[in-house]
């Protein structure tokens, strides 16, 4: 009994973390990036499709979360590359996986902003003459955009958080850098008490960013 | 490739009923221990209040397999012996218990000040005022988000796989391990969890739509 903490070991290595956390803003980034694509071009498509379209979208999206993300990583990683003839590294397949992951929630979140935009707006648009495709990049997306920030700020705050599953295929991301400080030092209590401390940091300074856009924009309203 | 996978199908379920057993434990702990903390944040005093909102910022602010490695590497390092399966629980219950403070809040927050007035001025104890005024009333908003809150209770209990416990994920890569049929497994496995939790998010929303009459 009766444990000391030590912390030298931790920034001795810290490289690890810091390193670590990096890569997961980046791979954060990166599928968040691909993710908006994917779900602005679903949403769009689904609130002007037929049945069956729709019924393929929201196929998708169902299917994608009600599954965890850890079997997606590793049928991503591990299955796919057992019957398609591809090759990726591990944060390439990953990237895919949280891609494709974002993209099922964003599609979520963009079409409830879509449906959401007040009829009169479009009518106005309609109004004065502006053409469907006029219609959609400078009434309705923006006026969506507006609606679903608080929405899209969790979501990607919760993305983030999930980078931490690349961990188990082994990408050198924050939380494998955590198990290896862990594993090679010992120092459990502390690597983690870092660790918890860098992932709050960081999720409350993205949060503080994504405030500062939502202000923004409220302000053009 | 049919025939071995038949064959590890009474494994396979083995492990779905792990991941049944660890998704229930949790449910059901965190909610007992989500309300109680909740009732603390809504209710109670300043210092009681911090403490559940450290508590539930914290939690909510890493993710779930930091938290599982955390308890689970860093609870024995301290001194405190848990069985792995305990300590996965104990995790998942940590961050489950979170979301239920928070859906408690929102669902308490909704109740009119008015009601709770009401009640004080009728002479209800502070208990009396919860369970006949301020909890019916509020169980109605608190339940679908609730019930759809149990898919990730379900959907975090695949990460105690990697604590090396034989829950269904777990179980599939087993299998995957003797017999390389990856991708037919893989799937078998995502569609086993689609069913559970798609159910789930169903009736979520059926209640959802139920109680819809409710407008402030």
């Amino acid at each position: 009994m009766g444990y000391t903490l030590n912390f030298n070991l931790i920034w001795r290595h810290f490289d690890k973390l810091w390193g670590g956390l990096l890569l997961s803003l980046e791979l954060a980034v990166i599928s968040i990036a691909i993710g908006i694509v994917i779900g602005l071009v679903l949403a769009v498509w689904y609130v002007s499709a037929g049945r069956v379209v729709r019924s393929i979208i929201a196929a998708y999206v169902e299917f994608i979360r009600n599954v965890p993300l850890i079997l997606l990583v590793y049928l991503v990683f591990y299955g796919l590359p057992t019957v398609v003839d591809i090759a990726y590294s591990a944060p390439t397949s990953f990237v895919a996986t949280l891609s494709l992951y974002s993209g099922a929630y964003l599609v979520e979140v963009f079409r409830s902003g879509l449906e959401a935009v007040p009829r009169g707006q479009l009518d106005a648009g309609k109004a004065i003459g502006l053409t469907p495709w006029q219609r959609l990049i400078h009434v309705r997306l923006p006026t969506m955009l507006r609606i679903t920030l608080p929405a899209l700020s969790n979501t990607f705050l919760s993305l983030f958080k999930d980078t931490s599953v690349a961990s188990v295929i082994s990408v050198p991301e924050l939380t494998y850098g955590a198990q290896w400080i862990n594993f090679n030092t010992f120092r459990i209590v502390e690597v983690y008490l870092v660790t918890t401390a860098m992932y709050l940091l960081t999720g409350y300074v993205l949060l503080f960013a994504l405030r500062l856009v939502e202000r923004r924009f409220r302000a053009a309203r | 490739m049919l025939g071995q996978i038949i064959y590890a199908l009474p494994f396979l379920a083995e492990g779905f009923a792990v991941t049944l057993w660890v998704s229930l434990l949790v449910v059901v702990l965190s909610l007992v221990a989500g309300v109680v903390l909740g009732v603390g944040l809504v209710y109670g005093p300043a210092p009681v209040r911090w403490a559940v909102r450290i508590f539930s910022d914290t939690i909510r602010g890493i993710p779930i397999l930091v938290l599982i490695f955390f308890v689970y590497y860093g609870l024995p390092a301290v001194g405190i012996h848990l069985q792995s399966f305990w300590a996965a629980v104990l995790a998942l219950t940590l961050f489950k218990t979170a979301q239920v403070v928070e859906y408690l809040r929102g669902a308490v927050g909704s109740i009119p000040r008015g009601q709770s007035e009401a009640a004080m001025a009728i002479g209800l104890t502070f208990r009396q005022r919860l369970a006949y005024v301020i909890f019916p009333q509020a169980f109605r908003r608190f339940l679908p988000p609730w019930i759809n809150g149990v898919t990730d209770a379900v959907k975090g209990s695949a990460l105690v796989s990697l604590l090396g416990i034989t829950d269904l994920m777990q179980a599939i890569n087993q299998v995957i391990g003797r017999t390389y049929e990856a991708m037919p497994l893989y799937i078998l496995g995502a569609l086993v969890y689609f069913a559970v939790n798609y159910a789930l998010s169903l009736a979520s929303r059926r209640l959802e739509q139920r109680f819809a009459f409710i407008r402030e």
